[in-house]
């Protein structure tokens, strides 16, 4: 729908259930006496009596004027606006329509009341109508005796859990999280290498759950399992237990309310459910990748459905990954990792950080298998538990990861094939070496978790490097 | 229950796949060209050299491919490649 264009003079948006409108009622009939005045009324079309008035019915003069309070006063010239007071001002009033003398009768000022079409019962119906069109996505009717539940589930459209009916108002409201436009590229969506719009992502984000806030996080989650880095083909492909596991950094996650402490990879709370959840819905959806058709796990893992999480930065005595990976300290960002589930990591004894790191050393020599050698990175989540302990001794990010290299240097002929009795193995040419369990960079360090709990938490990931899959950061856009 | 339609927007990417018929099954693999393309898996090798063996007995003419790891898609020139100098291909999946 086309933007209604103002008459020129004065123009004055009111309702009649506002107190303040009723209030200047005399004032606009002495305007309209001297000069060119429209009214437009919302709500009741014989409002004001005393002037002559127009009914914003359908409220397309208030919304495409971005009318917000009412009684809000224009002055209009050649169809453009020039001037605009809101509520009750005296002075703003005369300074506008140049009357010295209006409304000497009245308070110096009174705030004006909410414009209808921002009443929140009205707004996404509004923003429908009036910006509807720029969604293209294929509407779907359903028939009036359908659930749409039960027809989202039998069109495959959802991950086994029931999803939000992505209706125009909720993926219009849900593009009022980004700033980008609804016809916006921001990847090519693996397998089927679909351009992914941000009109495909708010739909998807819609039916995962997620607030227009988290939309930004989703759309740089989603540029970043799409870079041909993280491989996100290979990862649905694999017959390997990994999916994406989102890291989540910089101020903006405490904004948006994610969790970064108690049961941090758990249940509960719904940007962390639903940011994760968002992104595999839109790889399912728009690129395709579906279970048993490209996506091949042989066991796959329930983080599958969503693995996302913040850092807890203020506690982190060794900084923040996404600093750590190249972005300016501050900056959102979300760090995007081919991992499994997670696993414990127990030492409840250790009180110097050597007994500490030794204990990981032990717990992440038996990441994929004991004897299995840098085809794998990892993700280790220090609880603050743990941490503390590393604050305690000055033993930042560096110290720490070196320390942990260091213990992860192993005898090749103790892993070679058929060694305790065991097929796997390492080939019998890489005898009397020194093997590093990881590669040198394969090691992500991190710190989130509750704050009680002598435990750390490892993530294993999977095929690493150029032969597989890399760890992405991407700026989250504001 | 209300009476008004719901409309919902599509999630998908609204494409269909071109979708291709199969070749005829050759009567017989002489005088053929065979593509035999190894993903990169363990062995996989030692599965397309008896292969290779068997084909060449038949009269077929062996062409060996490779893709680069076997983690990805085979790379568009080496698909390609394959189809301008093939009759018939064959991938090793192995471990």
């Amino acid at each position: 729908m086309t933007k209604p264009v103002l008459p020129d003079g004065f123009v004055a948006v009111v309702k009649r259930e506002c107190a303040t409108c009723v209030m200047t009622e005399p004032v606009l009939a002495d305007i309209s006496r001297t000069s060119t005045l429209t009214v437009f009324t919302q709500d009741d079309a014989s409002f004001p009596e005393s002037v002559p008035h127009l009914h914003d019915a359908d409220l397309a003069v208030s919304w495409h004027n971005d009318i917000e309070t009412v009684p809000t006063l224009l002055r209009v010239e050649n169809g453009v606006e020039v001037a605009r007071t809101v509520g009750w001002s005296r002075d703003a009033w005369r300074e506008i329509t140049g009357l010295a003398h209006l409304g000497e009768d009245l308070p110096v000022m009174r705030p004006g009341c909410g414009s209808l079409s921002v009443d929140p019962d009205l707004v996404d119906k509004l923003r429908a109508r009036f910006t509807g069109s720029v969604l293209t996505a294929r509407r779907v009717e359903m028939a009036t005796a359908e659930d749409e539940f039960e027809s989202m589930f039998n069109r495959g459209w959802t991950d086994g859990l029931p999803v939000i009916p992505p209706t125009p108002e909720r993926v219009l409201r849900m593009l009022t999280g980004t700033t980008q436009r609804p016809d916006e590229v921001i990847a090519i969506a693996p397998p089927d290498l679909v351009p992914l719009t941000v009109e495909k992502v708010a739909i998807n984000a819609v039916m995962a759950g997620c607030l227009p806030e988290y939309l930004p996080w989703v759309i740089a989650a989603l540029e970043a399992v799409c870079n041909d880095k993280f491989n996100m083909h290979g990862v649905l492909a694999t017959t390997m237990p990994v999916g994406p596991v989102i890291v989540c950094n910089g101020p903006g996650t405490k904004r948006i309310g994610m969790n970064s402490g108690i049961n941090v990879f758990g249940q509960g709370n719904r940007a962390n459910m639903t940011i994760g959840r968002a992104v595999q819905l839109t790889i399912r959806n728009v690129g395709g990748g579906r279970p048993g058709e490209v996506d091949r796990a042989t066991h796959g893992n329930p983080g599958k459905l969503s693995f996302c999480f913040a850092e807890d930065e203020d506690g982190s005595p060794f900084g923040t990954l996404a600093t750590d990976r190249g972005l300016p300290p501050g900056t959102d960002a979300v760090t995007v990792f081919a991992g499994e589930g997670p696993r414990c990591a127990v030492d409840q004894l250790a009180r110097t950080p050597e007994e500490l790191v030794t204990s990981f050393a032990a717990c992440l020599r038996t990441v994929m298998h004991p004897k299995s050698v840098m085809a794998f990175d990892v993700i280790l989540v220090v609880s603050p538990d743990h941490s503390r302990l590393f604050a305690d001794a000055a033993w930042d990010r560096r110290r720490i990861l070196d320390e942990l290299h260091s213990r992860l240097q192993i005898d090749s002929n103790t892993i070679l094939r058929g060694v305790d009795g065991m097929a796997e193995g390492l080939p019998d040419r890489f005898r009397d070496r020194t093997v590093p369990k990881f590669r040198p960079d394969g090691i992500l360090l991190t710190h989130a978790g509750g704050g009680a709990g002598l435990f750390s938490s490892i993530i294993a990931g999977w095929a690493n490097g150029d032969m597989g899959s890399q760890p992405v950061t991407v700026a989250v856009k504001s | 229950m209300t009476a008004a339609r719901l409309t919902i927007l599509d999630p998908t990417s609204e494409s269909r796949p071109a979708r291709r018929e199969l070749l005829t099954r050759p009567a017989s693999v002489d005088g053929m060209t065979i593509g035999l393309l190894d993903i990169r898996k363990p062995r996989g090798d030692v599965f397309l050299d008896r292969i290779e063996q068997l084909l060449t007995e038949r009269g077929a003419r062996v062409l060996r491919f490779a893709k680069p790891t076997f983690t990805k898609p085979a790379p568009a020139d080496l698909r390609h490649e394959i189809a301008a100098q093939c009759n018939l291909v064959i991938e090793a999946l192995a471990d």
